[in-house]
């Protein structure tokens, strides 16, 4: 099962390279592959039992034996809505990619195999096959950056490769220090049995080994002051890219976050909480002053989600505090699904809007809700789940993590929540400045979204508003999760 | 003393070689002209191959053995070396048939290739420091010819001329630090098998553990011995040679000097430390050495390649920060227990793969430098498109060469940065973990060229010949191959390193 979901895009990537040149052709190999492996995807959320508070659907094979390396997969309830998260994400990248016009056939390959590269991250609870498939996104992402993207497209594609394979450096130096520092014997990459052993109790050095992985995790997410990569990777990749970057690549540090050091290092990182609380007050004030002034439609979102992403921060910063509270985390994982959701659809509206005016220049735009109620509508929505609206799923995640980080940082969370405030502003005002306001003489021909896209934002309108409404269909696959990772401290 | 029939067994690889060097350079006499010595030199390589299959399993029954007057030993640490660097010039030869047309004296080429590849071979099999003299000297000289092929060339002069002069350095060096063991330990042997023998190490009685390498003596000749090896492995600070010699000689010379000789200058320098210096009081000294001259050999490598222009050159100094990372593998000797064999297993296991993905990208330079006549990185504008075999190639490995995963690059990586921690080397891993993500940039800019460009002007489609095309593909193969299943070359190199702890 796992390994299906893995290899399922790989597969279809090699199935590309047989299938031949024609556009046409490569566009409905990629949408139907992405379509099974949504489907695998929703059959694990479905057939995953919620009452379990370990993993399931284990796979365990030796892999590389003198160095106790193995390949295993498992999924517990974090992993689950992740994996649910990518395969939404994969379909909607592949529809919204429906008009990449150049070396088409390269791009799905590349665009599936960085689906495999993110599915395997998700799933592998094995630090170094995890740290191959962290390392493995980077190729595909390069090139899908540097070769469709636009703008300073080559610099930009290089700055967030370099910017993670120097994070992820420090996280590689961690893993082999993890390693050696159990006693020889019981050593073990596997990362079930190290969040269950005490480690972070036994080994000396422990506070070191997880400030890499914290490093590598923060460059990911990004933490101030690592996020310099961001704005330009999210404004210069094609939109697909945009969507999976923001989407799902913030993502992975989210989860390494909770999985590896509140998984395995849970007394480091409560160490850590006030420095992370700082983190995330940064994160969530400056990233939010810093979009007011932006006037490039894709940069704005981009700074949007370091904004968001300081959310996640806070949450886990009360990990540990005066009160430990599972809220909080929940919330943090939660905003992880919820965010991916949201900003791959403001993404995807951008792109639309941006394939129709060829402008991403705020001002330039104005009006177009008359020219395109079915691409404008979605953007509205899109904003107000950004901004926390009620109803939506981005509200829920938000006030999880004010609930539960209030009782270990109340100023920080007070402060953090001024940033729904600025949020609010900042939407409002850019829905306000790009589908209102006076219709443009210039854009009197546009036409509205082709089918493609309209499928594109449905697969993701219908997550926003269904958490909204209902967020158990999601919190009950991970609460137990998550109680089990909080438990994990002393 | 005397030969006997044994002794001319165990050494019938390099004998194999030497007969069929001798008689591809008389085959050019008559048929200089046509494939015939590279031919020759095939089935030279396919015999003396099989002859080190038959010796691995000699040794397996009957465990190693010393020959020759104990010149010389054969054990699975030495066959090893030698069926690598044997592979490795067999498939650098069989890439350059067709560049090789350029030359006027073909069957001297591969002639001299052969006896170099002799000296290579040897020098793993060395058993002490005269032979180990002899046994460099005879793989090098036959580079200075070689070097200087080109001939009408500046640059193929001047590189063979540099060669030569900088050999004649190291050679002195080597040598005055070999004089200093002789009269540290009265004794020229590095191995003995049994304790009849008196061996350096055996000697080296009275040190004194508050000096740096326990006396005056073995310091002056280690470090002496350390700097005429530096130049040979093209080592921070001994490395200003190597870009000149790359990108002056012919491709396939310096395909190689990054390839065969870098392999089989490790294998010696790993047999000396882990033999003859293998002493509690002076291992953490040369340990220490060691790992500072991997840190500034990765470091300036690495650095200095971001600005080239040319292949050769970058290639050049890609092989001097790769150098840097082997060391690490070498300094991360350690004498507790379970973790001992760590360090040499990951040094060789990196050589097997370093040996594969750097075949794999010499081979790709070595036929679009012959075939555009400049070796200008950005000559590989459009690759992508006129030649998906060649990028392709070249792509994987030099993402391999970057740590990539998955890949053996990542794989040797890991191993090594494995054994320097087992080797409290901590700092030294987090120095070369930065160093290969700066190297992403260079080698991710080459692909980038290949790919993302758009070629100025329009090239007809590429085809490569059969035999390069199948070297394309199994160096690539084995470079991915590897890397998602070491298993079998782990194996393998657990055992030749086992041979010499």
């Amino acid at each position: 099962m796992l390994t299906s979901i893995i290899f399922l895009p790989s597969a279809g990537a090699f199935l590309l390279v047989l299938a031949g040149k024609n556009p046409k052709i490569c566009r409905f190999i990629a949408l139907f592959i992405v379509i099974m492996e949504l489907i695998l995807a929703l059959a694990l959320f479905v057939s995953f039992d919620r009452s379990a508070t370990g993993f399931s659907f284990i796979e365990r094979l030796t892999w590389v034996a003198p160095f106790n390396i193995q390949y295993l997969l498992a999924v517990d309830g974090l992993s689950v809505s992740l994996v649910l998260l990518n395969a939404i994400l994969g379909v909607t990248a592949v529809l919204i990619s429906w008009t990449v016009a150049e070396r088409v056939r390269e791009y799905f390959i590349l665009l599936l195999l960085l689906q495999t590269a993110v599915m395997g991250v998700f799933i592998s609870m094995d630090l170094f096959l995890f740290f191959v498939f962290w390392e493995l996104e980077l190729i595909p992402m390069y090139f899908l950056i540097a070769r469709w993207g636009s703008g300073r497209k080559e610099y930009s594609a290089m700055k967030v490769l370099l910017f993670t394979l120097i994070g992820s450096a420090f996280m590689f130096v961690s893993i082999i220090a993890l390693y050696f520092s159990q006693p020889v014997g019981d050593r073990t990459f596997d990362m079930i049995a190290l969040a269950q052993s005490d480690l972070g109790g036994v080994v000396s050095s422990a506070g070191i080994i997880s400030t890499g992985f914290l490093i590598a995790f923060a460059v990911k997410l990004p933490i101030f002051p690592f996020h310099t990569w961001l704005p330009d990777a999210h404004t210069d990749a094609p939109t697909a890219i945009s969507v999976m970057l923001a989407g799902v690549l913030l993502k992975m540090g989210g989860y390494g976050l909770i999985r590896i050091n509140s998984g395995i290092f849970p007394d480091q990182l409560s160490e850590f909480a006030p420095f992370l609380a700082i983190a995330a007050v940064i994160n969530v004030i400056y990233g939010a002053f810093i979009v007011m002034r932006q006037t490039d439609i894709k940069r704005l979102i981009a700074y949007s989600s370091v904004s968001h992403m300081g959310f996640v921060v806070l949450g886990l910063s009360s990990f540990g505090g005066a009160v430990t509270s599972t809220a909080a985390i929940n919330g943090a994982a939660l905003q992880l699904f919820s965010h991916g959701i949201i900003t791959a659809l403001l993404f995807v509206c951008a792109g639309l809007i941006y394939e129709r005016t060829h402008t991403r220049y705020i001002p330039d735009m104005g009006g177009l809700i008359t020219k395109m109620p079915l691409i404008g509508i979605p953007f509205i929505i899109a904003g107000l789940a950004s901004l926390g609206l009620p109803s939506t799923s981005g509200f829920v995640a938000e006030i999880l993590i004010f609930l539960g980080a209030y009782g270990a940082y109340p100023l920080a969370t007070a402060v953090c929540a001024f940033g729904v405030v600025l949020a609010a502003g900042y939407m409002l005002w850019v829905i306000q400045r790009t589908l209102f306001g006076p219709s443009l003489e210039r854009w009197k021909d546009l036409k509205d979204a082709n089918a493609p896209g309209i499928w594109a934002m449905v697969v993701l309108l219908i997550p926003i508003l269904l958490i909204g409404v209902y967020p158990r269909i999601l919190l009950d696959v991970f609460e137990n999760s998550i109680l089990r990772i909080a438990m994990g401290l002393t | 003393m005397g030969l006997s029939i044994l002794d001319i067994y165990l050494l019938a690889p390099e004998i194999t070689m030497v007969a069929f060097s001798l008689l591809v350079i008389f085959a050019g006499l008559k048929w200089g002209n046509s494939s015939i010595p590279i031919y020759l030199f095939l089935l030279a390589a396919i015999v003396s191959f099989s002859l080190s299959v038959f010796l691995w399993m000699r040794v397996d029954a009957y465990g190693p053995e010393m020959f020759m007057n104990e010149s010389l030993i054969l054990d699975k640490y030495a066959i090893f070396f030698k069926c690598l660097i044997l592979i490795a010039i067999a498939l650098i030869v069989l890439v350059s048939k067709s560049p090789l047309d350029d030359f006027k004296y073909r069957a001297e080429f591969v002639g001299l290739a052969m006896l170099s590849l002799v000296g290579l071979m040897l020098l793993p099999s060395a058993a002490d420091l005269i032979t180990i003299f002899v046994a460099i000297e005879l793989a090098s000289l036959p580079i200075v010819a070689l070097a200087a092929f080109a001939t009408g060339i500046d640059k193929s002069s001047e590189s063979g001329l540099k060669f030569l002069v900088l050999s004649a350095i190291s050679s002195a060096l080597l040598l005055y630090g070999f004089a200093f063991f002789y009269g540290a330990a009265g004794t020229l042997q590095v191995v003995a098998l049994d304790d009849s023998t008196l061996t350096i190490s055996s000697m080296l009685t009275s040190l004194d553990a508050g000096m740096p390498f326990g006396s005056v003596p073995i310091l002056v000749a280690t470090i002496l011995s350390i700097s005429g090896l530096g130049f040979k492995l093209s080592l921070v600070p001994f490395q200003m040679w190597t870009p000149d010699v790359y990108e002056g000689a012919p491709t396939s010379v310096g395909a190689m000097l990054s390839v065969a000789s870098k392999a089989a200058g490790f294998a010696l320098l790993l047999r000396i430390l882990y033999t003859t210096l293998n002493h509690e009081v002076i291992s953490g000294d040369w340990s220490l050495l060691l790992a500072l001259i991997a840190a500034i050999t990765m470091t300036v490598g690495n650095l200095v390649a971001i600005t080239q222009k040319d292949l050769k050159r970058l290639l050049a100094y890609s092989a001097i920060a790769q150098a840097g990372y082997v060391l690490v593998g070498v300094a991360s000797f350690s004498d507790f227990g379970n973790d001992q064999q760590l360090g040499s297993e990951s040094v060789l296991f990196y050589l097997a793969g370093y040996a594969a993905m750097n075949v794999a990208a010499f081979a790709v330079v070595i036929l679009t430098v012959h075939r555009k006549q400049t070796s200008q990185i950005i000559s590989l504008e459009g690759l992508g498109i006129s030649s998906p075999l060649l990028a392709g190639t070249l792509a994987v490995s030099l993402l391999a060469l970057t740590g990539i995963p998955p890949s053996v690059g990542f794989m040797g990586k890991f191993f090594i940065f494995n054994a320097a921690i087992s080797a409290d080397l901590t700092w030294l891993v987090i120095i070369g973990v930065i160093n290969s993500a700066i190297s992403a940039y260079y080698y991710l800019n080459i692909i980038k060229i290949m790919y993302l460009r758009e070629p100025t002007v329009t090239e007809s489609q590429w085809r490569v010949g059969l035999a390069p095309s199948l070297i394309l593909l199994l160096t690539s193969g084995a470079t991915l191959f590897l890397g998602v299943f070491p298993k079998p070359l782990l194996n393998l190199v657990r055992e030749a390193a086992l041979s010499i702890i």
